[in-house]
C-alpha cells in the first residue's frame, strides 16, 4: 500500500494559515489582552448535532480511503460507555454533550472555565484524515474535523512552567454508566508533553465525517494524536491543565508495564502480551491480510524529531 | 431415578440414542450455523465491523463454554441421579474440541494469514497463547482417542489422558483471563463456574476418603469421573 506522506513542514507553516490571515485581529486581541475574542471572522459554529459548516482541508490529511461512518461510530473503545466494542454506540444516549464546559487550569496566564461553544469559536475547523492505530493492533482511517490543539492552547498563554498538558474526561456515572465499575481509575486521564501538544498534527476533534462528533466517539470534544496509540486520544474532555511534571495517565496507572506515558506507535516495541509489528485495518473483510505497522503510525517524518535522544524502548 | 414404567416404544437407552443425541448435536451445532450464516450475511446477520475478531472471540467463547458443559455432566448426573446424562459427555467434549479448533484456525488462517513466523513467536513468547496451544493439543489428543476402540486399547492410560480435561478447563479460563485488557468480569464468571465444577469433585473425593478411612488405610482413589 502506498502511503503518501506530506512534505516536511516548512518553518513558515508553524503559523497556521488562519492565524496568518488574521494577524491583525490577533495583534489587536493580544494588545487588548483578550483571550477569547467574542467575535472573529473565523467564528466556528459548533452546533449540538448535525453537519458542521466551513471546514477547511488540510495538507496533513492522508489520501488513504477513510473507513465507513459505520466503522468509525460502531466500533469504539470508550470504557465509560461499556467495555465491548459496540457498547459505546449502544449506550451513547446517556451522555449529554450540552451544556458542556471545560476548565483550563495550571501554568498559564488565562485560566478559567469556558463553554464549549466559546472554546471552539475563535478557530477555523479543519478536516484531518488520519490513521488511527489502537494498541489492540487494529487500525482505521478517520476523517476528523477539528482544530490544531496548539492554536487552542496558545490562547491560554502557557507560562514557561508548562512542560506538560494534562486532560481529564467527564466523571458522571449517570452519563457515563461504565464509571460505575472501576475498570480504570476514573476520571480517565491523559497527558502530552507541551511539544507534543503544540505539534501541528495534534488536534482537538469536534466532528467526524463533516458532522458533529457522535457521543460514542467522545462528544463534544476529544483529543486526536495520530502517531500515538488510540488510548492517548482522550474523549469527552472537561479539564485541561498545564503542568510542570508528567501527569498520571489512566492506562499507565492501571498497567504500568503495558502502557507507557508516551505510547508512540512502535512496531519494534511489543505490548507484553501481543505483537505490535502488524495491524488489522478495519473494513478489509474476512480475508484481508494484516498490514505492517509503521513507526509513529507513519507520521515519523513529522514527529520523530520530538523524541531525539529518547530511548523509545524504555519510554514506550 | 426414573421410575420403572411399562415399555412403550422406546426405552431410556433408545431415547438417548434416537432423540437425545440428535437433539444435543443439533443444539451444539446451532451457534456454528449462526456464525456461518453471519459470515455470508444470510438473513441480515452480520459479523460486525471486525469480522475476524468476532469469529475468533465467538469460537473461543464457545470452546470454553462447551468445556464447562462437559465438566458439568458428571456433577449434574450425580446431583440429579439421571445417569443417562453421562451418555452425552463425549459428544459435548468433542464439540468443545471442535470450537477450540475453529478458534485456532481463525487465528492461524484469517488473523495471521498463515504467516508461520509470527504464529510461532506468539506461541513461544506470549504466555496466554502458549496456554491456549497446550489446551488445544490436549483436546486434540482426547478427540483422537475418543472412540470405544481407543479406550479399550489404551486401558488405564486412557483415563489419565482424559483427566486432562480438568487442566483444559483451567488453561482455557487462564488463557481468556490473561488476554483481557482491564475488565475481568467475564473471565471471572468462567473462573467461578470452573471453581464450582472442580470444587464439587474435590469435595466428593474428600468425603469418599473420609468414609473409607476407618476401614482401609490406603483408600484407593477411584478414577476421577
Amino acid at each position: 500500500m502506498l502511503i503518501k506522506r506530506p512534505d516536511p513542514i516548512r518553518p513558515s507553516e508553524i503559523t497556521s494559515e488562519s492565524n496568518y490571515l488574521n494577524r491583525r485581529q490577533l495583534m489587536a486581541g493580544l494588545a487588548a489582552g483578550i483571550a477569547l475574542p467574542a467575535c472573529s471572522p473565523q467564528a466556528a459554529e459548533l452546533p449540538a448535532e448535525g453537519a458542521l459548516a466551513d471546514i477547511a482541508k488540510s495538507r496533513y490529511s492522508t489520501d488513504e480511503t477513510p473507513n465507513s461512518y459505520e466503522d468509525v461510530t460502531t466500533y469504539n473503545n470508550f470504557y465509560e460507555l461499556g467495555t465491548g466494542k459496540s457498547d459505546p454506540a449502544r449506550n451513547a444516549q446517556y451522555l449529554k454533550p450540552r451544556p458542556w464546559s471545560i476548565e483550563v487550569s495550571g501554568a498559564a496566564e488565562n485560566t478559567g472555565t469556558f463553554d464549549i461553544e466559546d472554546f471552539i469559536k475563535p478557530h477555523q475547523l479543519e478536516e484531518r484524515i488520519y490513521r488511527l492505530r489502537c494498541v489492540e493492533a487494529w487500525s482505521m482511517v478517520v476523517p476528523w474535523v477539528g482544530i490544531p490543539l496548539g492554536d487552542i492552547l496558545k490562547r491560554f498563554k502557557p507560562t514557561s512552567d508548562a512542560k506538560y498538558v494534562a486532560f481529564k474526561t467527564l466523571v458522571d456515572p449517570e452519563q457515563l454508566p461504565g464509571q460505575r465499575y472501576r475498570t480504570l481509575a476514573w476520571p480517565y486521564r491523559e497527558g502530552l508533553t507541551i511539544a507534543e501538544a503544540m505539534h501541528p498534527l495534534t488536534i482537538m476533534a469536534v466532528g467526524v465525517y463533516g458532522r458533529v462528533l457522535p457521543n460514542q466517539n467522545g462528544a463534544p470534544m476529544r483529543l486526536v494524536v495520530p502517531w500515538k496509540y488510540g488510548f492517548k486520544s482522550i474523549k469527552s474532555i472537561v479539564s485541561i491543565s498545564f503542568e510542570r511534571r508528567e501527569p498520571a495517565t489512566s492506562w499507565n496507572m492501571s498497567q504500568p508495564r503495558e502502557y507507557g506515558f508516551y505510547a508512540n506507535v512502535n512496531p519494534e516495541v511489543d505490548h507484553p502480551r501481543w505483537s505490535q509489528a502488524t495491524e488489522r485495518r478495519i473494513g478489509g473483510g474476512l480475508f484481508a491480510p494484516r498490514i505492517d505497522t509503521l513507526p509513529f503510525n507513519g507520521y515519523g517524518e513529522e514527529v520523530a524529531s520530538l523524541y531525539d535522544g529518547l530511548d523509545l524502548r524504555r519510554y514506550f | 431415578m426414573s421410575t420403572p414404567r411399562p415399555q412403550r416404544g422406546l426405552n431410556t437407552r433408545d431415547r438417548v440414542r434416537f432423540i437425545g443425541k440428535p437433539l444435543v448435536f443439533a443444539l451444539s451445532l446451532t451457534p456454528f450455523a449462526w456464525l456461518v450464516a453471519a459470515t455470508f450475511g444470510v438473513g441480515g446477520l452480520s459479523l460486525g465491523v471486525n469480522p475476524v475478531e468476532t469469529l475468533l472471540e465467538d469460537f473461543g467463547t464457545l470452546g470454553l463454554r462447551f468445556t464447562m458443559f462437559a465438566l458439568a455432566v458428571t456433577p449434574l448426573r450425580r446431583l440429579t441421579g439421571l445417569n443417562w446424562i453421562a451418555q452425552f459427555r463425549r459428544m459435548i467434549g468433542l464439540f468443545a474440541a471442535f470450537y477450540v479448533t475453529l478458534h485456532f484456525t481463525v487465528y492461524l488462517v484469517l488473523d495471521q494469514g498463515l504467516a508461520l513466523a509470527p504464529v510461532i513467536e506468539d506461541i513461544v513468547k506470549r504466555p496466554f497463547i502458549t496456554l491456549g496451544m497446550i489446551a488445544l493439543v490436549l483436546l486434540l489428543a482426547m478427540t483422537a482417542t475418543s472412540t470405544l476402540a481407543a479406550r479399550r486399547r489404551l486401558g488405564q492410560r486412557w483415563q489419565k489422558l482424559h483427566n486432562s480435561v480438568y487442566l483444559v478447563g483451567i488453561l482455557g479460563v487462564w488463557h481468556f483471563w490473561w488476554q483481557v485488557k482491564s475488565d475481568i468480569t467475564e473471565p471471572a464468571i468462567y473462573a467461578a463456574v470452573l471453581a464450582g465444577l472442580l470444587g464439587i469433585r474435590v469435595y466428593w473425593r474428600w468425603q469418599r476418603q473420609r468414609r473409607a478411612k476407618p476401614s482401609a488405610a490406603a483408600a484407593s482413589p477411584q478414577s476421577a469421573a
